[in-house]
């Protein structure tokens, strides 16, 4: 899983911290980022959710092609 | 041949008063019926579309084709109140991006989910006191006054760094300025309160505390672009969105659970509850249902055209219990997922307050049903005043006894 986060977009709300705390975090201005070691998900079925409650759709998650 | 379902005979009025303080109004049925976007008259007698349906409301309020500028030519005013005072600068709610932006990422630090984590012992602390005395005094006691008010109004001063010492001014500047009896009453508020946020900002610039208008103020001196009118506006909007808002979801979400007994001892039997009780709640009383947008060109939605110029109104009430998204929804149900309702809004002006606000309510919430397991209401339910349907949602007073 890739998970890519649009700073430029991002507006600290910290709602992917909330939806999915193993995975997302906020960095000292507030803007949204993935914790260390989570950068491919974790496989964390949350991931989905929290890029669903982002409320500027600033995440984007894809899955690798086979 | 018009369809019935997608065209209500009757022009519908927005906003009304609700008749239930935590259901939509009665008189919002034709337009629950026509999702996911309806007509509705304002009180100047102008239409407005009304969005309805949940996945539209999302689209919508992250379009940058619809602006928040209420000095744009057919911005929809849901009030006389609120007219008058459009021409005054708002900070975050009345800008658009890159403006909007700007203001935002100065102020996102201080409203973090791990800045509301670290204030969630002085948010207890406070709870505490406040019961404290509440239960000393004895029973009946009103709740708005004793509690629910006092709770975010202490928590946002200690945050902005306000005197504490004030809030009974700027409580009473707020409630004029929210739900004042005409235009003037609005505009004598917002000059009382820009008049002491501007002594204050001016006291802070020559003696800096550790608040966060403190640290706006510092923000716009290292970026060499002090503008004391956008700290005014900024300051004005985190005082009352700080502590109003908060008040209203504490007052009618006890009443809420006071008027559904089961739910009640279900989250007294299980506090592990909390955060989904207080998201379910969110969802269900939708506090401030009516958010204002015009669209600057015109958007294809749901089969029709909005217009350049049209007003767009975003009901949150309704939009929160889209029955294609939430089962039931007229029901308070904890187990259900309530997560992607649109209480806080949605968007790039989705609250920044939202995380604190959380924290506030699952300890105001929590603390007050664990201290006091015989709560109930000190009055006929249907007798306890709240507030009209132009305003932000809650109850007026809270008659309590236990």
């Amino acid at each position: 899983m890739r998970i890519d986060i649009d700073r430029d977009r991002c507006i600290g709300a910290g709602q992917c911290a909330l939806a999915a705390p193993n995975v997302f975090t906020q960095d000292d201005e507030g803007f949204s980022t993935l914790l260390p070691g989570k950068e491919d998900g974790g496989g964390d079925p949350m991931v989905r959710e929290a890029a669903r409650a982002c409320p500027v759709g600033a995440i984007t998650v894809t899955e690798p092609a086979d | 041949m018009p369809d019935p379902t997608t065209r209500p005979s009757q022009p519908v009025a927005f906003p009304q008063d609700r008749t239930c303080p935590y259901h939509p109004p009665a008189g919002y049925d034709p337009v629950r019926a026509t999702r996911p976007l309806a007509r509705v008259t304002l009180y100047d007698g102008r239409p407005a579309w009304l969005v309805t349906g949940h996945t539209l409301a999302r689209e919508l309020l992250t379009d940058p084709r619809l602006s928040t500028d209420r000095n744009r030519d057919g911005f929809p005013m849901t009030t006389p109140r609120f007219a008058a005072v459009k021409d005054r600068r708002t900070a975050l709610l009345g800008v658009d991006d890159p403006e909007h932006h700007t203001q935002r990422r100065m102020m996102i630090p201080s409203f973090t989910l791990r800045r509301a984590t670290e204030l969630r012992p002085r948010i207890q602390r406070t709870v505490d006191e406040l019961l404290d005395a509440m239960i000393a005094q004895g029973p009946p006691a009103e709740l708005v006054g004793a509690f629910a008010l006092p709770v975010p109004s202490m928590v946002i001063c200690a945050l902005l760094g306000v005197p504490y010492a004030d809030h009974e001014f700027f409580e009473e500047q707020s409630r004029r300025l929210l739900r004042g009896q005409d235009a003037e009453e609005t505009q004598d508020a917002r000059n009382r309160l820009e008049e002491y946020l501007g002594d204050l900002i001016d006291r802070k610039r020559k003696n800096p505390g550790d608040g966060v208008l403190d640290d706006l103020v510092q923000q716009q001196r290292r970026e060499g672009r002090p503008d004391r009118e956008e700290l005014l506006a900024m300051a004005v909007i985190l005082l009352v969105a700080g502590h109003e808002t908060t008040a209203n979801m504490i007052s009618l979400g006890t009443y809420t659970l006071l008027q559904h007994p089961e739910r009640l001892a279900e989250l007294r039997a299980d506090p592990a509850l909390l955060p989904a009780a207080v998201e379910e709640l969110m969802r269900l009383l939708s506090i401030a249902d009516g958010l204002l947008r015009v669209a600057t060109e015109d958007i294809e939605a749901a089969g029709t055209t909005i217009r350049a110029g049209d007003g767009v109104v975003f009901s949150t009430s309704v939009i929160n219990r889209d029955q294609d998204v939430y089962a039931a929804p007229d029901t308070l149900d904890f187990h259900r997922p309530a997560r992607h309702h649109i209480a806080f809004g949605f968007g790039i002006h989705q609250c920044l307050g939202q995380n604190l606000a959380r924290t506030e309510l699952e300890i105001a919430l929590g603390s007050l049903v664990r201290r006091l397991p015989t709560l109930r209401l000190a009055a006929p339910p249907e007798e306890i005043p709240f507030k009209p349907g132009d305003t932000i949602q809650g109850m007026l007073e809270l008659p309590v006894s236990w």
